[in-house]
């Protein structure tokens, strides 16, 4: 790659406070300090002004793109306009691991935001030189220093530069702005990729077309595990351009058009030995419940069993949480290209192109310098779907065939064999003393790591294919702790982890991992206490809640909410309506949220309807008030249609929900209205917002289900039939 | 055989492909437009729409040879960044979208449904965007794009 100014050399890794936990543990090279990095690294100017951001970080749909250039415009007094950003290019951009676990933001103040107030003191110091005085006598606005005593003497950072590089590191000593001063930080900024996306300008991986490009297909098992005995290509004759790779288990169709390439695919006559791996689904939470497990208790506080023991009430309860599926709209695509010096060139939505690119080395036996990642945007993923799984089947398919292959899958593909978000099953044991106070909790949860991005070949689908191999375990666990413990004040707790090492469904990341199913099962079991213990649930968490941001997001929702007015009952006979609320602190230390959810359960059918849900949200400093917004509606709409409508069903060889009929999501017809509460923190560094309001929706809804008709949902999701059952029981 | 020709966004266009092949391959591969995209290949998700004259309709399972004496417009054809469709103005002005795959489908339908309901109520909207799936969350912001898209439409020639 031409050494041009807008392409720094970088390839730096870099550590920041807000780095994802996804990433930490022994599967992740130590973060290198920001100080060891130079800040050409992370932006160039170019002589008119234009100011490129290079970012480890990658757009997946959440306006981090925009964020990031607010930060940066504002740290270094640019105007927003005059800013681009290059995302997750593996020659291009800083290593930051993974966009994931609604980091982003908190890792950009900890990266970028230092480059560019290292660039801006640079940049001053050269203009002092130029224009004579101290940095002290400048006054910079868009770009552009004049002295303050005769503002006629200007010059542009453009012009400072004149096309060259800063040469310096970031040192991590730059004055950085106070928050009193942002200008940009704080205000609503518009998207700055919607207008393409508005118009039909390529925008996706998706409208990649490079010279010579074949589209492709993959041909997957029957089952997971079933191997190829026989390969029938007669019928391939009649398709024009058609071409069969089989590489052991893996069998991929290219051909010069998609359409070809789908029917070709459709063609193939394959013959495998079928296993029959997965366990019957009726009774997938007691076969979970029944397998080894590696055990970790991660909050122990005073004397669990003897609290509970002396305890006047105890509550115990089973919480179940299914299979789910990122379901992206747009199934995964990924384009690859073998270059003439051997090495290979993958265009694809990865969440982490740096580790992805290692993975992808050990698939194609390159040393990782032969493997270059770029990003660019896919369909939202929400965690990790087929988009790193794709990248390794077009890779593949480009060095069989010697040509740029271009591999979208089939929605069925992408159903079938993205990683699945878990199942699990919470057990939770709360203990109330003779006043109604909780003195006691237990609880457990059975989960697999979350955490299972592509580290090896065997990590990828077409990996395991190629040789006919799972992944060995790797002993690493993460994302089914995040929230189990919960953020009440209570004398005596423990939270115990039973790691499961083999999930019979292939499974990774989903938004907010076991932060989703624990808080599910924490807030639920709370509503059960404060039912016992005769206390309104509002009054009852604020009871144990001493964190002073805890109480305010649930003091704001419950007055936002107006929960002190009796909800007017429905004209309607087999109508009950009802509200619940959820509170909790995502992952223990990051982003404060509560909800209110309203519903009406039509007790006849059992269908339930959110009419309307209430959020508070604490995010500490917040960059992008409509970004915020837009990302909390976000996770309610879609919390709101895992918690209703969202299964993923399988037999005993495959999964089952292989369309948007066999896996049904929340349409406009049944979207709650969401009304949002935004407690701004300038005071306190920015967390994440990707992620923080989907662990409460359920648990909202949940409870405002057991308030509206007294049946209580234990198992995700609150179906027809099983609200019906519970009616039945209540 | 005489070629197949289609008229996409005005312009009358030849095409290759055989007169089975889904439009939706035609306009994408053929014709190099990323306004319509693939979803599903079912007709269950609206990511793939396009306007036959004004009406809304899935292009990834239409035969290319049914359209030849249509008027076929993309997302492409209703606007430009410069001349934006009230749709696309509305949208953007109500940022109502998130990852954007589904933008598409969005704004095609809420096209259609505004050229023939002026005012049109949240059941109107749902009816006619209940099919058009989005798995961002973004419907709320949506619903309200499309009502400020019949203001901007219908209120200018007031």
């Amino acid at each position: 790659m031409p050494d041009k100014t807008d392409s720094p050399r970088s390839n730096v890794t870099v550590g920041s406070a807000g780095i994802d936990a996804e990433t930490a543990g022994t599967r992740w090279p130590t973060p290198q300090p920001m100080e060891t990095t130079q800040i050409d690294d992370w932006l160039t100017i170019a002589p008119d002004g234009l100011v490129t951001i290079f970012s480890g970080k990658v757009e997946l749909g959440t306006g981090v793109r925009t964020a990031l250039a607010q930060v940066v415009a504002e740290e270094l007094d640019v105007a927003l306009a005059s800013v681009r950003v290059v995302m997750g290019d593996t020659a291009r951009t800083p290593n930051e691991g993974y966009t994931a676990g609604s980091k982003s933001v908190a890792t950009i103040w900890g990266s970028a935001r230092y480059a560019a107030a290292a660039a801006r003191q640079e940049l001053l110091a050269l203009a002092a030189q130029r224009l004579g005085g101290a940095p002290a006598d400048l006054l910079v606005a868009d770009g552009v220093v004049s002295l303050r005593a005769d503002p006629q003497r200007r010059v542009t950072y453009g012009e400072l530069l004149a096309g060259g590089r800063f040469g310096r590191p970031v040192s991590g000593r730059a004055p950085l702005k106070p928050a009193s001063a942002y200008q940009l930080i704080g205000a609503s900024a518009g998207r700055l990729d919607l207008a393409d996306k508005f118009s039909g300008a390529a925008s996706y991986v998706h409208d990649l077309r490079l010279p010579g490009m074949l589209h492709a297909r993959v041909v997957r098992p029957p089952s997971p595990g079933a191997i190829l005995r026989a390969l029938d290509d007669a019928a391939l004759r009649d398709i024009p351009s058609a071409q069969v790779v089989r590489l052991g288990n893996f069998v991929g169709v290219v051909a010069e058009r998609e359409e070809q390439a789908i029917r070709a695919a459709q063609a193939l006559r394959l013959t495998w030995d079928v296993a029959a791996p997965l366990p019957a689904q009726a009774t997938l939470y007691a076969t979970l419940r029944a397998q080894p497990t590696t055990d970790e208790v991660t909050l122990e506080r005073g004397a669990v069993a003897k609290a509970l023991a002396g305890a006047a009430t105890v509550v115990s309860a089973s919480y179940h949480q299914p299979y789910q599926a990122h379901a992206s709209l747009g199934p995964s695509c990924a384009v690859a290209r073998c270059e003439d010096d051997g090495s290979v060139s993958v265009w694809c939505s990865s969440q982490g192109v740096f580790p992805l690119r290692g993975a992808l080395a050990d698939l194609l036996e390159l040393p990782t310098e032969r493997v270059r990642l770029i990003f660019m945007e896919g369909s939202g993923c929400y965690g990790q779907n087929g988009a790193d799984d794709v990248a390794a089947d077009a890779a593949l398919l480009a060095r069989a065939v010697g040509r740029p292959v271009r591999m979208q899958w089939s929605r069925a593909d992408e159903f079938a064999w993205e990683p699945k978000s878990p199942a699990m099953v919470m057990e939770a044991r709360g203990g109330l003393d003779a006043h109604g106070n909780i003195v006691a909790w237990e609880y457990g949860v059975w989960t697999p790591s979350h955490a299972n991005r592509p580290r090896r070949a065997l990590d990828l689908l077409a990996g395991q294919l190629l040789h006919d191999a799972l992944p060995p375990p790797s002993g690493f666990f993460f994302g089914g702790q995040r929230n189990a413990p919960n953020d009440y004040t209570i004398p005596h707790a423990r939270v115990t982890v039973h790691w499961l090492a083999r999930p019979p469904l292939r499974v990774s990341s989903m938004r907010s991992l076991g932060g989703a199913a624990n808080t599910f099962a924490n807030e639920s079991l709370m509503d059960e206490l404060a039912l016992a213990a005769g206390a309104d649930p509002v009054e009852f968490r604020l009871r144990h809640l001493d964190d002073p941001r805890a109480r305010d997001v649930v003091q704001a929702v419950a007055r936002t909410a107006r929960w002190d007015d009796p909800l007017a009952p429905s004209a309607a006979a087999n109508l009950k309506v009802g509200r619940g609320v959820a509170f909790a602190r995502y992952e223990n230390t990051e982003a404060y949220v509560a909800a209110v959810a309203e519903v009406a359960v039509d007790v006849a059918s059992g269908a339930v309807r959110v009419r309307r849900v209430v959020v508070a949200h604490d995010c500490g400093l917040i960059v992008n008030p409509d970004g915020v917004r837009n990302q909390i509606e976000g996770n309610v709409l879609q919390a709101t249609s895992r918690a209703l409508k969202e299964e993923v069903c399988f037999d005993s060889t495959h999964i089952t929900s292989l369309d948007w009929q066999g896996y049904p999501i929340l349409k406009f017809s049944e979207v709650p209205d969401v009304e949002i509460v935004l407690l701004n923190r300038p005071d306190q560094p920015p967390v994440g917002a990707g992620e923080p309001a989907t662990v409460v929706t359920a648990p909202a809804i949940a409870n405002a289900i057991a308030n509206a008709t007294g049946a209580r949902l234990r198992e995700i999701p609150f179906t027809p039939t099983r609200v019906r059952a519970a009616l039945a029981g209540a | 055989m005489a070629a197949l020709v289609i008229t996409v966004n005005g312009v009358r266009r030849e095409v290759a492909a055989p007169a089975e092949t889904p439009l939706l391959s035609v306009l994408r591969d053929e014709l190099g437009l990323n306004g319509p995209r693939y979803g599903c290949g079912l007709e269950q998700c609206g990511a793939c729409l396009v306007l036959r004259g004004a009406e809304a309709v899935a292009s990834c399972r239409l035969p290319v040879g049914e359209v030849a004496d249509a008027q076929i417009t993309t997302l492409e054809g209703l606007g430009t960044l410069d001349e934006p469709h009230p749709v696309q103005q509305a949208f953007l002005e109500e940022q109502a979208a998130q990852c954007g795959y589904c933008s598409n489908g969005m704004l095609v339908a809420a096209a259609a449904l505004i050229w023939r309901t002026r005012r049109p109520t949240d059941e109107q909207i749902c009816a006619a965007l209940d099919d058009v799936l989005c798995r961002c969350g973004s419907h709320l912001r949506i619903m309200r794009a499309v009502k400020r898209a019949a203001a901007l439409m219908w209120e200018e020639q007031a």
